[in-house]
């Protein structure tokens, strides 16, 4: 099997020339991809139309894969990571008020705040504040500032990492002390570094940890290390599973004819990856378990993994 | 009400930031009737001089002398990297149509931004603790030692920059060239020079606030001078542009509006409040709070 | 009646090449998709990059927001196809529906124009009294206005972009407008209110003493830029079947400039030369794409100081056909 590669530099539109070239330049037979949510809508209407399979390994967004019957995801949904955000607030941290700090200009964060208010007053919860900022804000004390007055237990902040991190300092000189929760835009070794011992008590979901003791993660984990010689965070780990369950579903198909691949990946069932065991069902999205992390003087430490509850 | 304070300090120390920044422009603007767009750019490399600079004093614990070394450091490389645009960008064609200088500094602008990208990365950095911190609890107010020192930093350097345009002889010689540039040479004064001066020391005034930037917020990447950049020359122009109090004024005015806006109604809305209040005063008082309106001269 | 006979060969062979390119004329033979798409974007460049000179280098009026005049027309007609596309079809029900899809596609453009023109309005008059520098910055800050607005109404994805929308434009659609944008601007520009706007460019207060009414001018050739920038938002958004406001940023508006400022400020044939090159170039670094940004702004300082006036400079202005045929095929090297 043969690679082929194309930046998109981050830009929507990017995304669709790339996909293009990669099709018709390159005659790929399938397509590993976007990252992002945005992007992946950009990019899957293309896959759609000149039948390549595409699978995403990181957009949560529910959209992406309604784009068409080639568009598949190995990572679970939006919906499903609120949902843990707010089990994680709900029966982890016993908290009955929540406050909610999300990006306005991302997809990503906008849909987990929609989730988890959801599911948290669901649970009989509240929701005393909800803030915004927009991804590249650097300055998020005006935010903050209302939340402390609304007095929340807990904070969602469904943003990636270095924002939540800068959020979690100016949060600490504000003198907010209760802990915050978020998802897997938070996994990055530099979370850490940014924030440092503000995040101390901090609770996030993601799709693996690095401290899994299951034989598949560590070997997963020490070969990577061999390779490149740091340690994988969960991009790493569901690219690879999305490469793999690609290859699977190839081998099974027997060939790479579009329309095959596409039959064989609808076909995966109880695949064993690095980031759990994964089904695709019929809207061609990965049923698989989130685990739940809690950060201390510097780790991310795995504290319970939460399955999905339907199918 | 305590809620108000906090954010009344909160914007305050924002707009301390858009007020040094805003100097620049104004005294840019003053002298070659240009808006300088690659100043927010020179705020950011004086952020980056910061980093830099205090990556390499590590070891040292954050102490107060270690934060002046840091702040003198990158005022003086920002103030080279001042001249530096002026020789080599905007001298070239100063006498060339206005147009053909605003794109100049169009172009100068987007270069140090993305060759910031390229030899800085594209990531955000942030800043190791420069100076020892503590908070001060002022009924139910917190304030910080980082805001405290923005604020206390831009107002000692406004002074002094200040006293420098009022009191000596080469700000009397740039308020000359500000007033009527063929005028002053004609008067023996080396404009040239004047200029230089000029760029050295609003650039000097950016890079301070791109290191008091660093110290509070703390995050700095390669294209953070240009919204600060932009919303800064709102600040000039509200205050009244040409006209350093009035820079001042304008900066604290953005900074404050922008922290309540975020606070009370959505932080949607924050890049578009200065936009707003720019074409505002544009529409209704052109000349800014503190400027006098002039006719133009046929 | 001769112009009429040309422009319907210019379409014929505009429909005809597009069948032929795509493989539905001779069997077996296309090109590639992807050296399609990069022409066909390429084409929405020059109506981006010669309505911006009607307004930057015609009438000198240095407007930085011609991307949120482009988003406007992007949502706009997305909306448009998305809420009542059924509903137009439906009305030209009797029509085969590759007609069905022009009329859906010419009505969007029409309203996604209109609203933009209507924003150009709104923005222009007070802007516009405004000089250099100050109308710069406003319009900067419009265009930043309008991407906000854009990004708070949910009905068109607000954050999530706007995605689903039908591919009704292809590279025939693209280069009808591209063709007809510069009809019409080298017919307003060669037109005697063309000659207003030049004189407002060369020196205001005196237009203005010679009873020219400048801001009324200056209105018109800003409203007439900004709704051919919302065809070409509109065409954008049914070529590439999604929009996100991102798309839309300032920096949009900053390679538009670069495009103009390239070819030559006051100058159609070098807009459309200043507009290709740009693509010809995004896509030829594609490798080097971290340096791409680089080059460019060196560019644009490096022609500022050497040549102010662009590659063709004001060129064309008086005698285009004339001018072109002299200079063509190769165009002027740069003076050093």
């Amino acid at each position: 099997m043969r690679v082929a590669v194309e930046d998109d530099q981050s830009k929507p539109e990017e995304a669709a020339t790339a996909v293009t070239k990669l099709i018709n330049q390159n005659h790929v037979v399938a397509m590993l991809g976007e990252v992002s949510s945005s992007r992946s809508l950009a990019a899957a209407p293309i896959c759609q139309a000149n039948n390549v399979p595409m699978i995403s390994p990181s957009s949560t967004n529910p959209r992406v894969t309604q784009v068409g019957d080639y568009i598949f995801r190995v990572c679970f949904t939006d919906p499903f990571q609120a949902e843990v955000g707010a089990r994680i607030a709900w029966e982890i941290l016993k908290v009955k008020k929540v406050a909610i700090l999300s990006d306005v200009r991302n997809d990503y964060s906008v849909g987990l705040q929609t989730f988890f208010r959801q599911h948290f007053k669901g649970f009989g919860g509240e929701i005393v504040a909800e803030q915004s900022y927009s991804e590249g804000d650097s300055d998020f004390r005006a935010q903050l500032t209302q939340i402390k007055s609304a007095n929340p237990e807990a904070i969602y902040v469904p943003g990636y990492y270095t924002e939540v991190a800068t959020i979690a300092r100016q949060a600490r000189e504000l003198g907010i002390s209760v802990p915050l929760i978020g998802g897997d835009g938070w996994d990055s070794p530099r979370l850490w570094e940014i924030g440092g011992e503000a995040l101390n008590g901090c609770y996030f979901s993601n799709h693996y940890s690095v401290d899994d003791p299951s034989p598949a993660v560590q070997k997963f984990v020490s070969d990577y290390k061999k390779r490149y010689n740091q340690t994988p965070d969960a991009l790493a780990a569901l690219g690879y599973d999305a490469a793999r369950i690609l290859s699977d579903a190839m081998k099974r198909a027997g060939t790479t004819r579009g329309d095959k691949v596409r039959d064989a990946l609808l076909g995966t069932k109880d695949f064993q990856g690095v980031t759990g065991t994964i089904t695709i069902n019929k809207e061609r999205n990965a049923v698989k378990p989130a685990v739940v992390l809690k950060i201390e003087n510097g780790k991310f430490n795995y504290m319970t993994t939460v399955k999905p509850t339907g199918t | 009400m305590t809620t108000f304070l906090q954010q009344l300090v909160n914007g305050l120390s924002l707009g301390s930031i858009y007020a040094l920044i805003a100097l620049g422009y104004t005294m840019v603007y003053g002298v070659l009737r240009l808006i300088n767009f690659a100043h927010g750019d020179v705020y950011m490399l004086g952020a980056y001089v910061g980093y830099f600079l205090s990556r390499r004093l590590r070891g040292a614990e954050p102490s107060l002398p270690r934060a002046l070394v840091v702040m003198l450091g990158a005022m003086l490389a920002c103030a080279l990297v001042g001249i530096i645009i002026e020789r080599f960008a905007y001298r070239p064609v100063r006498r060339a149509a206005r147009l053909t200088l605003l794109i100049t500094a169009i172009g100068v602008s987007l270069f140090i931004e993305n060759a910031a990208q390229l030899v800085f990365g594209p990531d955000p950095k942030f800043f190791p603790s420069l100076a020892p911190r503590a908070d001060f609890h002022v009924g139910g107010v917190r304030l910080t030692s980082e805001q405290l020192t923005v604020i206390a930093v831009s107002f000692l350097l406004m002074v002094l920059l200040r006293f420098f345009i009022l009191k000596t002889r080469t700000g009397k010689a740039m308020r000359a060239v500000s007033f009527n540039l063929d005028a002053a040479k004609l008067m023996g004064i080396s404009t040239d020079k004047i200029i230089a001066i000029t760029f050295a020391l609003g650039s000097a005034l950016a890079a301070a606030a791109g290191v008091l930037i660093g110290m509070q917020i703390p995050k700095i990447d390669p294209l953070m001078g240009i919204l600060y950049g932009l919303k800064a020359f709102v600040a000039a122009v509200l205050g009244g542009i040409g006209n350093v109090p009035g820079a001042v004024i304008g900066g604290l005015l953005i900074g404050t509006s922008e922290v309540m806006v975020v606070g009370y109604l959505s932080s949607t809305f924050r890049d578009a409040i200065a936009f707003g209040i720019l074409i505002l005063v544009l529409l209704l008082r052109p000349q800014g709070i503190l400027g006098r309106a002039q006719k133009e001269k046929v | 009646m001769k112009g009429f006979v040309l422009a319907i060969v210019f379409v014929a062979v505009l429909f005809l090449g597009n069948a032929f390119l795509t493989g539905g004329l001779v069997p077996g033979f296309s090109v590639s998709p992807y050296f399609l798409q990069v022409v066909s974007l390429a084409g929405i460049n020059i109506i981006l990059a010669v309505s911006l000179n009607l307004i930057n280098g015609f009438t000198g009026q240095f407007s930085i927001g011609h991307a949120g005049f482009m988003a406007i027309g992007a949502y706009v007609s997305a909306y448009v196809t998305a809420a009542f596309g059924d509903r137009i079809r439906g009305a030209v029900g009797m029509l085969p529906p590759a007609f069905q899809n022009s009329v859906l596609l010419l009505i969007a453009l029409g309203i996604a124009a209109a609203c933009a023109a209507v924003a150009g309005f709104l923005v222009g008059v007070p802007s516009l009294r405004l000089r250099g520098d100050y109308l710069a910055i406003v319009t900067l800050g419009f265009g930043e206005i309008i991407r906000v607005f854009i990004l708070n109404i949910d009905a068109v994805g607000g954050a999530r972009g706007f995605s689903g929308i039908p591919r009704l434009a292809n590279f025939a659609w693209i280069y009808l407008f591209a063709g007809a944008t510069i009809l019409v601007v080298s017919r307003i520009v060669r037109s005697s209110f063309g000659r207003t706007l030049v004189a407002i460019r060369e020196d205001e207060i005196a237009a203005e003493a010679m009873g020219v009414n400048t801001t009324r001018a200056k209105v018109i050739s800003f409203v007439v830029s900004s709704a051919m920038a919302g065809v070409a938002g509109g065409l954008f958004a049914h070529y590439l079947m999604y929009v996100h406001t991102n798309s839309f940023t300032f920096i949009k508006s900053f390679e538009i400039i670069i495009m103009i400022v390239i070819g030559g400020l006051g100058s159609i044939t070098g807009s459309v030369l200043g507009a290709v090159l740009y693509i010809v170039l995004t896509e030829g670094l594609r490798q080097f794409a971290q340096y791409r940004m680089v080059l460019f702004s060196l560019l644009l300082i490096v022609i500022m100081i050497v040549r102010p006036q662009g590659i063709l400079g004001h060129r064309e202005l008086r005698s285009f056909f004339a001018r072109r045929r002299r200079v063509e095929p190769v165009p002027p090297p740069v003076a050093g």
